[in-house]
């Protein structure tokens, strides 16, 4: 079977990323009764992020590892940009490939910056470059350079841990990169920071990403394109996460996919799209009585604090307000990306004591609050849309 | 955890640990126990050693005695003995260690038990017996002592090169690989680094098994400390037995001590 989805959107400059093509890829491991990978055909554009999802066992890695050869295909060929893989030196051929695999697999006696070093050391680079560069992708991926780079994996939290491990994925700039279940191994809210940081950083850098994943919410939120693959890397749909949603092509996609389309929808939807609430907000340094007096007559019973820099610290009820003035608050605040999904604002808000999230732009600014009413009321715009179609 | 960072930065995972500076961590590793072991065999060594000084200088001995505890025959038997210790566990690592790495690798993986058995038995075997074959069959001397206290210490390297090795998470070999680095430098960058904590244990128990067996050499010319024991139980003089089973405790509990020294230098930073 071979699916080879036209090209979407217009043709962006940008795109650094190169196509990859395979072209009847079979993979049987020796003594195995059954082929781990039986004839696939794909075609990733480039630029775009595809995802590979499907059960357990299904060839999902197996169809990775034979991207960058650390699975050398029974037969068929492999070609990125035009160039079959089999045909270059496989450590040539990695080095142009990134690789992230789960919880980052750092090594634990080299520091943050001699980890994400490696490539650019392999290529060559000279010491200032790999200097510079190293910096500037621990910035990329919200890591203090000054505070982590000479930091060893563990005194990383698992989150940190991770993002160290995309950043030596993406050190010697390469077209392609590859991740096999790349955030698999953090708790769900570090998980949903890291795709939406991901997503920031695919914004910016146009790579061809493939990116394996086992989570079809996962899929549907990172990816331009989802492969559902059965058993024996079978494809059972090859399309955008609209088309499969909207469209699954048969029972097993319906089945993966799950129930609650209109919920998985909220996948779908950015809390970009829809429309923020705006309480009270303060800033520190601000007299705590003319904060308590302008909340009251908004009718709110808490405020958002915002540091000097307009940054949200703390959200307290007013009751929690003493002292003169507005101190920044002790308490962690978890707030929400605006290129997060409703999903992902689901889960905060239910964590949240206020039943709401704070939501923030680009460098972390305050945005506004999305609360479940904005939500309900999308869900039920769609419901409306769909009883329409 | 928001001190610096912004807060949609800041890592939210559960059980995530503060982290604590680098040189904190390292001094904070060096808990009760290392920090005793490091301490206490040189000061116990110390004294011991002080109050043997003040026996030899005291004691009523007669001409046999001094002669064999003279100062400078002493010395030389010592330096003699720590010749052999340090010859023989040298050439243990160089043996045992690229023997082990090559037993890890591909095809040899299968020999690895092979080999691990006989080394088994070259330290099995009793090791005078060995010592005065391997003399019967190539001399006496300093070298067939050497040849017998390496193939007697062997083992532990080996066993724990194998071990070492195998002990590395094989994710981060493939992640090596997978990002580039050549087997070879996956394997000096990445594996013998990361084996190097066992490798060192192995040493260190190499470096004990060759101190006291080359109590041994003197028996086919070898030299060493061994020498006053042996003139001690052969003209039957209790003083020179018990002087030299305490400068060969003294000795091996010093290399002992040496051999933690090392496994604590050679630690990579960051495990
Ligand atoms: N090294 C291997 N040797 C033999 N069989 C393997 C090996 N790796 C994977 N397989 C088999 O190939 C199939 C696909 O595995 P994999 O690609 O890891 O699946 P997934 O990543 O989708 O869970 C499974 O049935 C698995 O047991
Ligand atoms: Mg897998």
């Amino acid at each position: 079977m071979s699916t080879t989805p036209e090209r979407t959107g217009s043709a962006d400059t940008s795109i650094s990323g190169a196509e990859i093509v395979l072209d009847n890829v079979v993979k049987r491991y020796p003594g195995q009764k059954t082929t781990a990978v039986d004839s696939l055909s794909l075609t990733i554009p480039a630029g775009e992020i595809v995802m590979f999802v499907g059960p357990s066992g299904c060839g999902k890695t197996t169809s990775l590892k034979m991207i960058n050869r650390l699975i050398e295909p029974t037969s068929g060929t492999i070609r990125i940009d035009g160039e079959d893989v089999l045909t270059q030196s496989e450590n040539d051929l990695r080095r142009r490939i990134g690789y992230v695999i789960q919880g980052g697999s750092l090594f634990p006696h080299m520091s943050v910056a001699k980890n994400i070093a490696i490539v650019p050391k392999l290529l060559g680079w000279d010491s200032s470059r790999i200097t510079k560069r190293t910096d500037e992708l621990l910035e990329l991926v919200g890591l203090d350079p000054s505070r982590y780079r000479d930091r060893y994996p563990r005194e990383l939290s698992g989150g940190q841990q991770q993002r160290v491990g995309v950043a030596r994925g993406l050190a010697a700039d390469p077209p392609v990169v590859l991740m096999d279940e790349p955030f698999g191994a953090v708790d769900p809210i570090t998980r949903q920071r890291l795709q939406d940081e991901l997503l920031s950083i695919q914004r910016e850098l146009h790579k061809t990403i493939v990116c394996v994943t086992h989570d079809i919410d996962e899929a549907i939120k990172l990816g331009d394109r989802i492969l559902i693959l059965q058993d024996g890397a079978q494809i059972a749909q090859y399309d955008t996460p609209e088309v499969i949603l909207g469209a699954p092509a048969g029972e097993f996609v319906e089945d993966f996919v799950g129930s609650g389309s209109a919920l998985k929808q909220l996948s779908l939807t950015r809390i970009s799209e829809i429309a923020l609430r705006t309480p009270t907000t303060a800033t520190v340094g601000e007299r705590t009585d003319d904060v308590r007096r302008r909340a009251e007559s908004n009718g709110d019973m808490a405020v958002i604090v915002l540091d000097g820099r307009g940054r949200p610290c703390g959200w307290p009820w007013l009751r929690q307000l003493t002292g003169e003035k507005l101190v920044e608050p002790t308490e962690e605040l978890i707030n929400l990306d605006h290129r997060a999904t409703l999903n992902d604002a689901l889960d905060t808000m239910l964590s949240s004591s206020h039943g709401a999230a704070v939501v923030t732009g680009d460098r972390d600014q305050y945005l506004g609050v999305v609360d479940f009413r904005s939500v309900t009321e999308h869900i039920r715009m769609l419901e409306e849309q769909a009883a329409r179609d | 955890m928001t001190d610096t960072l912004p807060a949609t930065r800041s890592d939210s995972d559960v059980g995530a640990t503060p982290a604590p500076t680098g040189s904190s961590r390292r001094i904070a590793r060096l808990d009760r126990e290392t920090t005793l072991m490091l301490i206490v065999p040189p000061v116990l060594v110390l004294l011991v050693f002080a109050g043997y000084v003040l026996w030899r200088q005291t004691a009523d001995l007669d001409g046999t005695e001094l002669r064999q505890l003279r100062w400078s025959t002493v010395i030389t038997l010592i330096w003699e003995h720590v010749r052999l210790t340090f010859v023989s566990s040298a050439l243990v690592v160089a043996i045992a260690v690229p023997l082990g790495v090559l037993l890890t690798r591909g095809r040899f993986r299968r020999l690895s038990p092979l080999v691990v058995g006989v080394a088994n038995i070259g330290q099995a075997a009793p090791s005078l017996g060995l010592i005065v074959l391997l003399a019967i069959w190539l001399g006496f001397g300093f070298w067939t002592a050497v040849l017998a206290l390496t193939l007697y210490g062997l083992l532990p390297v080996l066993r724990n090169t194998i071990t070492g090795l195998q002990g590395v998470d094989p994710t981060l070999v493939e992640a090596g690989r997978g990002i580039g680095m050549s087997s070879a430098a996956v394997l000096f960058r990445v594996e013998l680094p990361l084996a190097v904590p066992v490798i060192m244990a192995g040493v260190r128990t190499a470096l004990v098994l060759v101190v006291g067996t080359a109590t041994l050499a003197t028996f086919i010319n070898g030299g060493g400390l061994g020498d006053i024991l042996q003139t001690g139980i052969s003209l039957f003089r209790f003083s020179l037995m018990i002087a030299g089973a305490v400068l060969v405790a003294l000795l091996a509990l010093l290399i002992e001590w040496l051999g933690r020294v090392l496994e604590l230098l050679t630690r990579p930073k960051g495990l």
